[in-house]
């Protein structure tokens, strides 16, 4: 591991070890502790030696334009130059996640009684249908610059299916470790993509524990986790769901989003994304609010958010959103920095709810989330119902994942309005009993 | 009594290279394995705990596999033969 302190300037050395020719990461020139501000040349390192703070990508950003954005292919990769990679990291074999539709959503915004317009980025259209797609891009590239072959994960699930696609579709090999309850939708799939995949008898945060122990040891000399060694790359691939949204709104901010917690890093580096484009520019800096949602039975940033705290008490987790189940949240503290900040607020909904949200997104807009964005639909309507969320302002809200993986969480909920022999007076008592029953 | 904890990557410099090191605290709690880890590698003990002598925010500390933020945080009792780890916050998601 990389972590050779050099003294913080604004233009740092890279790490004397690092091989050369030294890495090209295109704008990133070092990583800074979020903490104390100490510097530390590009390297696979993570946490702070001087503080155990976490290490965030820093970068020299000249000639960004939307025009060389909008010049880009039609994936993440127009933001190469925001993001710590190469200018060709989008011409190596990967996944090409990225630019997923927003939606607007007139109906469910009716059915919630808002006024203002609603968006829902449906990040279920990536390769592997979540948003990790996108960290593990970025994740992915940086492992090559450094040099690590194989890449390597602790997951609630979506980040499994996401690393070993990648690996599959780069000819690398992939270690993925998840907490053997996890549905099947994400074992099966994952396992499917092929490379080791490892499932802990434990909780997400005591796979989360191993693979920090397994940092250091002989056996990964060459394995990049993404999300551990890797995290400050990682990371700032989730900027590029931020990026998107503004450029599909035309280059504008909304008023208000709403995004999942899980760690918190999804959640901040949209904040960091609107940040970025304001002060290059790109945008005109217009105030927005940020609101984060967590499933009760995992909810310790919002339990700190309402407590008043900057630390937040980890929890163990028991709820249906199991890709939201981290109960110690590395960028909790982070995240509520951001929902302070810009005036938010952090909720949480019960796993009845996360179901209703579900429903009700699939049945007004046609598009079907996966647990982590029932937890979304539930807390915007929550908030609308507290008064926190403004109805008439423009509103987005994520939906990280895709309905087909977490079918479990609603098939004792839903199901066949009737089950008939082929014969159409069959078809006819069921359409009436169906009326019947609804009223309508 | 004898404890063992187990150092991450960046506190290695401190152990000469060693992922764990045994100690013998004269107080059977967090606290008393700190000043006996600080005893063998001093200055180990600033990188865990702020200057208020809290532990630091992006500091996990386990006792027996238990986050001691469960527990008593620096008060929590450690057994004889017990494992203490000390581990890096910032991962996962
Ligand atoms: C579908 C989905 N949404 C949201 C998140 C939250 O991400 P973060 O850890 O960045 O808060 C996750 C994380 O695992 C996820 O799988």
């Amino acid at each position: 591991m990389t972590t050779t302190p050099v003294a913080p300037s604004s233009t740092p050395s890279v790490a004397p070890d690092a091989a050369p020719p030294v890495p090209d990461f295109g704008p990133a020139t070092h990583l800074t502790c979020r903490e104390c501000g100490q510097t530390y040349g590009l390297g696979a390192a993570y946490a702070c030696a001087e503080c155990f703070g976490p290490l965030e990508v820093g970068y020299d950003h000249s000639a960004v334009t939307r025009e060389l954005i909008e010049s880009g292919p039609a994936n993440m990769w127009r933001y190469s130059c925001l993001l710590p990679v190469a200018a060709y990291a989008g011409d190596e074999r990967n996944l090409n996640p990225g630019l997923t539709r927003l939606v607007r959503a007139d109906n469910l915004a009716r059915a919630l009684g808002m006024t203002g317009p609603l968006w829902v980025k449906d990040d279920s259209g990536n390769p592997t249908h979540s948003f990790k797609d996108r960290v593990v891009a970025v994740a992915q590239s940086a492992a090559r610059r450094l040099g690590l072959g194989t890449i390597a994960c602790a997951s609630t699930g979506n980040l499994a299916n996401a690393v070993a696609a990648a690996a599959a579709r780069a000819g690398q090999d992939s270690v993925v470790v998840i907490p053997s309850n996890l549905e099947d939708g994400k074992v099966l799939t994952t396992a499917a993509y092929g490379g080791i995949l490892l499932a802990v008898d434990g909780t997400y945060d005591d796979v989360n524990r191993l693979c920090s122990e397994l940092i250091g040891d002989p056996l990964t000399a060459d394995w990049g986790f993404v999300n551990v060694n890797l995290r400050p790359y990682y990371a700032e691939g989730s900027k590029t769901v931020g990026y998107e949204i503004a450029e599909q709104l035309g280059w504008r901010l909304p008023q208000q989003v709403v995004a999942p917690i899980a760690s918190g890093s999804l959640l901040t580096k949209v904040d960091k994304a609107w940040r970025e484009l304001s002060a290059l520019g790109l945008v005109e800096g217009s105030p927005y609010r940020v609101f984060g949602a967590q499933a009760t039975g995992c909810s310790p940033v919002a339990q700190a958010f309402r407590a008043g705290h900057d630390v937040v008490r980890p929890v163990r987790p028991d709820t249906i959103a199991k890709s939201l189940a981290i109960g110690n949240p590395a960028d909790g503290p982070y995240a509520l920095d951001v929902v302070r900040r810009t005036g938010g607020v952090i909720e949480d909904v019960s796993d009845a709810e996360v179901v209703e949200g579900i429903r009700l997104l699939a049945e007004t807009e046609g598009v079907f989330a996966e647990t982590a964005g029932g937890v979304v639909v539930a807390t915007l309507r929550k908030l609308l119902a507290t008064g926190a969320l403004d109805p008439a302002a423009e509103t987005v809200i994520l939906n990280t994942g895709d309905g087909l993986k977490t079918l479990d969480a609603i098939s004792s909920h839903v199901g066949p309005t009737a089950t008939i022999a082929h014969d159409v007076d069959e078809v006819t008592a069921a359409i009436a009993a169906h009326h019947a029953r609804t009223g309508a | 009594m004898s404890v063992s904890v187990r150092i991450p990557t960046i506190l290695r410099t401190y152990t000469e290279g060693a992922a764990e090191v045994s100690v013998e605290p004269a107080d059977a709690t967090l606290s008393g394995v700190l000043d006996a880890l600080e005893a063998l590698a001093p200055g180990i003990r600033a990188r865990v705990l702020d200057d208020s002598g809290a532990l630091r925010r992006f500091v996990n500390v386990y006792v027996a596999d238990e986050d001691v933020r469960f527990t008593d945080g620096l008060a929590t009792p450690v057994a004889a033969g017990a494992q203490v780890s000390i581990i890096p916050a910032v991962a996962g998601g």
